[in-house]
């Protein structure tokens, strides 16, 4: 196997609170491949869009990179002075948030936004910045670039903004892309466009992409890979295919399984009790572990590792739902 | 059997007038004019008691102010809606004040609809004092008992909205809705803000909810998977104006009109794995200015001649099916989507 563009490992990142730090993301370990889509799914709280501002040096005081490493093509970025990061953002490594109006300027036309972006980091002229932008902006699928470049962003609309975003991420080719909920806040069938839209850059570019969101309908049909979290730990990655037909951990079961789509109309929909814990007050154990049907004695007392299955699956669970026998070597 | 809520060609616009400047402009020959948005364009149809009916679209199709106009909130600016058989706006105070509590609203962001200065047990019980449902000093007890019915617990009920957690606050709005002893819940977007599974407790209590107290539902909500899950009948709207009404499975199994037909393929599935994502082209064109015959022309793939000036019918296509397009008067070219002869009947 090729080496991960992107490889995180054990990353911890924690708030200073009145009540002491917080750790908001705990031991998170991850690898991306070239042109590889990962899902990172949890619900809110559960540290994943955190992992993906820690993997651009985006977290701020009181916030902390505490441990851990994160390897860009080998280059550790963990410890980086702010000036090589700036260097990094927006050219290898670039973002995509869930709300565009808060990533673009709304004071500024839309051209002089792209034109800066190419400009931060390659030394062209402003006509050659402009004439990538304007193809960054055919690729995303947006009619009239030339006009759309002169307007301004209230006067497109939710998902025209978004592929603006999206177009201006992938200015200089990243390697990695970090997507934290874009298309969240879009109607289906332009979240939809916007998918078919970053699967056919992503396959074009070769960029591999950090997927965060909520929603692991979207996941099944985007991602290679998925790591579902849940208070600050990846609880479980594998294949989308394998973890979505056979969870191991029981949290990932019980997300799958209130999903409506998958119930059966009328009948009441399968549901996780209880709601997820708050950071500063997690249970003793297995996070997880007074949501669970499968919980006994161990889990309120010890914290499960991280153990293998199968081929390249791995699960945080001392009560499985696959047998012994799947344990990797 | 009357239906429980009927809109009859039911219209709501939202008018702009001109400003100062824009009056001046006109003196001088401007020729500007009131922008109008035809929020809702002569829409009907009927709620049955104890049916939940689904209303899906995407933003600004209307869904929401439909909801509204049935909920009382807002008054139609034409056409006739009618509770248990009497017209709305023919009602004296008194009755329609009794209409108005009989159907209630849940809204989606439940922070912004629960007053963040009052205790829990003054949000779920000021209403029902204020109506004279139960006397003042019975309120503690029977705001124990609605929180009860929703799952909270009723010592929590000195308490303020943000000690509790979304989940929770979503409980709270539907306890103060269901304080006032509605018939009907008009439910906007209530689980869009929540987590998957605190969104499977509350679609559970709607349903308890429903058996329970034997309450209608109309049930407005962008996410076809939820509505697919709750409803009896779905209303698919586009652009103010209702594209297809149908039973829920024959509607899931088989959309008849083009635009359900693009909504239901773009909704990712769980079982759908890495697929190719092939997108309706274009966007919902602005409610200002919308295009003429039928809305969905410029998105549609089979769209012809007649699709641009006339505007189709909601008609019969099939026992309680009924679908805005011209499509089911032509010899159909969508593969498969054939309608059975005989059954177009006029609406």
């Amino acid at each position: 196997m090729t080496a991960a563009i992107l490889s995180v490992r054990d990353l911890t990142v924690t708030f200073g609170t009145r009540e002491g730090p917080l750790t908001a993301v705990d031991g998170v370990s991850f690898n991306v491949h070239r042109g590889e889509v990962l899902g990172l799914v949890g619900e809110s709280g559960s540290g994943k869009s955190v992992t993906g501002l820690a993997i651009l040096g985006l977290i701020d005081a009181p916030g902390q990179i505490a441990g851990g490493s994160i390897r860009l093509e080998g280059e550790e970025l963990v410890g980086k002075p702010e000036g090589e990061l700036r260097r990094l953002r927006g050219k290898r490594l670039a973002m995509i948030f869930q709300d565009p109006m808060t990533t673009l300027n709304p004071v500024l036309r839309i051209d002089t936004q792209m034109i800066e972006a190419v400009r931060a980091h390659d030394k062209v002229s402003e006509k050659a910045a402009r004439a990538r932008a304007r193809q960054a902006l055919v690729q995303v699928g947006i009619p009239s670039p030339d006009e759309r470049l002169t307007a301004y962003p209230h006067q497109f609309s939710g998902g025209m903004r978004q592929r603006v975003a999206i177009a201006t991420a992938l200015l200089h080719r990243p390697a990695v892309l970090i997507a934290d909920e874009p298309t969240t806040a879009l109607d289906v069938t332009i979240q939809a466009q916007i998918l078919a839209e970053v699967q056919n850059l992503c396959t074009e570019t070769g960029t591999a992409m950090v997927w965060v969101t909520h929603d692991l309908s979207v996941i099944a049909g985007l991602a290679d890979r998925i790591a579902v979290m849940y208070a600050g730990r990846v609880v479980e990655t594998g294949t989308v295919a394998d973890t979505l037909e056979r969870p191991i951990h029981p949290y990932t079961a019980g997300l799958i399984a209130s999903v409506p789509s998958r119930n059966k109309r009328g009948v009441p929909l399968a549901q996780i009790p209880g709601m997820t814990p708050s950071l500063g007050r997690l249970p003793p154990g297995c996070p997880f572990h007074p949501r669970c049907p499968r919980a006994t004695a161990v889990c309120k007392s010890v914290i499960p590792a991280a153990t293998p299955y199968e081929a390249s699956r791995s699960a945080r669970c001392h009560h499985p739902l696959l047998g012994p026998e799947t344990v990797a070597a | 059997m009357t239906p429980l809520i009927s809109l009859t060609d039911v219209s709501r616009r939202f008018t702009k007038p001109l400003d100062a400047a824009e009056k001046v402009a006109n003196l001088f020959g401007a020729g500007l004019k009131e922008q109008v948005v035809r929020a809702i364009d002569a829409v009907s149809f009927d709620v049955a008691e104890g049916e939940v009916v689904g209303l899906v679209g995407e933003s600004g199709c209307g869904k929401s102010t439909l909801g509204r106009v049935v909920a009382g909130i807002l008054d139609p600016s034409a056409g006739q809606v009618t509770f248990q058989g009497r017209d709305v706006a023919g009602l004296n105070a008194r009755e329609r004040r009794a209409a108005d509590l009989a159907i209630q609203m849940v809204f989606q962001d439940h922070m912004a609809a629960l007053n963040p200065r009052k205790r829990v047990v003054e949000i779920i019980g000021e209403a029902p004092v204020v109506h004279g449902l139960v006397p003042a000093s019975g309120m503690e007890a029977y705001v124990a008992e609605v929180m009860r019915t929703v799952g909270l617990d009723p010592a929590t009920r000195q308490r303020y909205p943000h000690q509790f957690s979304g989940g929770q606050r979503a409980r709270i709005g539907i306890a103060r809705a269901l304080a006032v002893k509605p018939k009907v819940l008009v439910c906007d977007e209530s689980t869009a803000a929540l987590d998957v599974s605190i969104q499977a407790q509350v679609l559970n209590l709607f349903m308890d909810l429903r058996r329970e107290l034997g309450l209608t539902y109309i049930f407005v909500s962008h996410d076809l998977g939820v509505v697919e899950h709750i409803s009896d009948r779905v209303a698919v709207m586009y652009l103010g104006r209702i594209v297809e009404l149908s039973p829920t499975e024959a509607l899931f199994e088989a959309p008849n009109h083009p635009y359900t037909q693009a909504l239901l393929d773009e909704v990712p599935k769980l079982d759908a794995r890495k697929r190719k994502f092939s997108a309706l082209k274009g966007e919902i064109p602005s409610p200002l200015n919308p295009p003429s015959g039928c809305h969905f022309h410029p998105r549609c793939p089979h769209a012809f001649d007649r699709c641009k000036v006339d505007r189709p019918a909601l008609k019969a296509i099939g026992p309680g099916r009924f679908s805005a397009c011209h499509l089911n008067d032509e010899d159909d070219p969508r593969p498969g989507k054939a309608v059975s002869d005989g059954a177009v009947l006029a609406a």
